[in-house]
């Protein structure tokens, strides 16, 4: 079972944040199922994937609002609790990430970094993910590129060439529009992480404790 | 078993009153609540390291010599040794003195220390953390052991012919013990050299804890020291009581919400629920105390952490007083009950001396097995105490 972990960064309920977090989510799922060649490249489901009798990969979403005073608590004392440490887990143990954050003040949100924070060095190395942003508009498009991205770079992550950004009024935006749909851009980017998902296959990360370093490779490795 | 405190060695303004101790006040104050500890009937009082404001606890050995020559009974121990920033060389040095001026009275706890800047204050470079802790350790495990060393690292000057005086008193070097939060190397460290090994416990939840023990055990009885529940464990503990256990929780909580590490964190609830910080009755230290054998096993050491965040030193030494009058004789009892014979009690200088005794007398035989991790990656001899030649 392949398994998509969407974080979603939205502030409001509902959040738009939200919505294009649900909808990558469930696009991937598309494209891992089995009979994806068949499907239409047009994503309708904006369901999570329990619907997907058919699928061999789910998706779920770590909706950071609800975790923010358990993040806060985090970066005060080093370890997560809780809900908190539930998440972490699902993120380490995903075969991919989509990671989903509204633009405040010209960068991704403050929650949105303090969650990525509270990772553990090298969560996220090799993994593919797929960077998405909303604003209120497209003057921000390129938050993706030049915040988020360096920050997946920095983290060693895979991270797919096509990055999905929705101002509010791509909500309301069909097909004929100049530049192609939200939709569109959905269905590019979410076809990029499949493949690497396929490519990568399912991987779990190494134990440092079921499988420790033994101590005379430590030694000699000084 | 043993029972014991553990500081740090802060000083912090009392949130109560927003009166910050003297570093004067503060280093005397350590000394009375280490007189109190024996006083009360404690086996360990163990004292930090650290080489920047806002603590008082650089020159350990200054301060455990000085509590020595005032007790005589209690272990003087270490919480943590800096291992990491420390010359080997010193730390073999003055601990082995320590060692002849207490009678023997000494054991050290090796920690790596987070506060980045004393890395290079001290010219090294915390990347390094880890491989400083075992090379030097490394080094440290042989000057106690051999008369004459000849040594080669990466972060210290060669030493041709070298002997660190004086020799470990009775030829038995101090009992080590690895202390760590989160690093399962330093777990696999302890036990490839069959010494203690010290959960922090007190800052990370019990799940951790647990893997962190589980992997020392297990790795103890692979390198061939024992079994996996004969390995030496110790766990911190933090606790404050009160007769009444809603009483003690109005009189903890300033100190909690304002306390380094945590405070401004999670609530005192939230903590006390995921760590094993215990604000309530005596019976409930005790409790939760006997609770720690479920994930951590049959242990050997447990430290509690009284007078840290600001406590005032009266609030400390009646803290002492319930922890060694109500608390600590029921532990006593009830972790002997249960704890099977083949499990020992932590090392002392008496027992390793004990041990060591039937091979003693041979002065001009002195064992062929590499005691040290030398370059040959052979485990440590069996034995916790290895047969020495170190006799002057």
């Amino acid at each position: 079972m392949t398994s998509i972990v969407v974080i979603s960064a939205g502030l409001s309920v509902p959040s738009s944040t939200r919505i294009l977090a649900d909808a990558l989510g469930a696009a991937t799922v598309e494209h891992l199922s089995p009979s994806a060649e068949h499907l239409s490249p047009s994503v309708e489901h904006l369901s999570p994937s329990v619907e997907l009798v058919e699928t061999t990969a789910t998706y779920d979403v770590v909706e950071l609002r609800d975790l923010a005073h358990l993040i806060t608590d985090n970066t005060l004392t080093g370890f997560p609790t809780g809900a908190l440490a539930d998440a972490v887990r699902r993120v380490v143990e995903a075969d991919a990430i989509i990671a989903v954050s509204p633009v405040y003040t010209g960068s991704y949100s403050g929650l949105f970094k303090m969650f990525v924070d509270v990772l553990e060095d090298g969560t996220v190395e090799g993994k593919p993910v797929l960077i998405a942003a909303t604003a209120g508009t497209a003057r921000h498009s390129l938050v993706l590129e030049f915040a988020m991205r360096p920050l997946f770079a920095y983290l060693r992550a895979d991270v797919v060439p096509t990055a999905v950004f929705a101002a509010s009024e791509d909500f309301g935006t069909g097909s004929t529009v100049i530049g192609g749909s939200l939709s569109a851009r959905i269905d590019r980017a979410t076809r990029e992480l499949a493949d690497k998902v396929l490519r990568r296959g399912t991987t779990l990360p190494d134990d440092p404790f079921a499988d420790p370093t033994p101590f005379e490779d430590l030694l000699r490795d000084i | 078993m043993q029972f014991g405190i553990f500081t740090v060695g802060d000083v912090t303004p009392d949130p109560t009153t927003g009166r910050t101790p003297t570093e004067h006040e503060r280093i005397k104050a350590t000394v009375e609540i280490a007189k109190k500890a024996e006083e009360v009937g404690l086996d360990v009082v163990a004292v930090g390291e650290h080489h920047n404001p806002p603590f008082i606890a650089s020159a350990p050995t200054t301060t455990l010599a000085y509590i020595g020559a005032q007790t005589s009974r209690v272990i003087l121990s270490t919480s943590t040794t800096l291992i990491t920033t420390t010359d080997p060389v010193l730390i073999a040095e003055n601990y082995a003195k320590l060692q002849h001026l207490t009678d023997g009275r000494v054991d050290l706890m090796m920690g790596r220390g987070n506060t980045g800047p004393v890395y290079p204050w001290f010219g090294k470079d915390i990347r390094e953390g880890i491989n400083l802790a075992i090379e030097n350790y490394a080094l440290l495990h042989r000057l106690w052991r051999e008369d004459v060393v000849d040594w080669e690292g990466r972060f210290r000057t060669p030493l041709q012919g070298f002997t660190s005086t004086p020799r470990p008193l009775d030829g038995v070097p101090p009992f080590v013990w690895h202390g760590s939060i989160r690093s399962p190397e330093i777990a696999e460290q302890a036990a490839y050299y069959g010494d203690g090994f010290f959960a922090n416990h007190i800052f990370w939840p019990v799940s951790h804890t647990r893997r962190m023990v589980d992997l020392y055990r297990r790795r103890f009885e692979h390198y061939g020291h024992g079994t996996a529940d004969q390995a030496i464990v110790g766990l911190g503990g933090q606790a404050y009581m009160a007769k009444n256990s809603q009483d003690a929780v109005r009189e903890f909580r300033p100190y909690f919400d304002n306390a380094p590490v945590y405070g401004h964190g999670p609530s005192l609830e939230d903590f006390m629920r995921e760590t094993p910080l215990t604000v309530g009755s005596p019976q409930q230290v005790i409790e939760r105390t006997l609770g720690f054998r479920e994930y951590a096993g049959d242990y050997q050491r447990q430290l509690f952490l009284m007078d840290h965040a600001g406590l005032p030193l009266k609030t400390v030494l009646e803290q002492l007083d319930l922890l060694g009058e109500e608390v600590v004789p029921v532990l006593r009892r009830e972790f002997a009950a249960t704890k099977p014979a083949h499990v020992p009690d932590a090392p002392t200088h008496e027992s390793l001396l004990a041990a060591r005794e039937p091979s003693s007398v041979e002065p001009e035989a002195p064992s062929v097995e590499p005691e040290a991790p030398s370059v040959e990656l052979e485990a440590p001899s069996v034995e916790l105490v290895e047969t020495t030649e170190a006799r002057s």
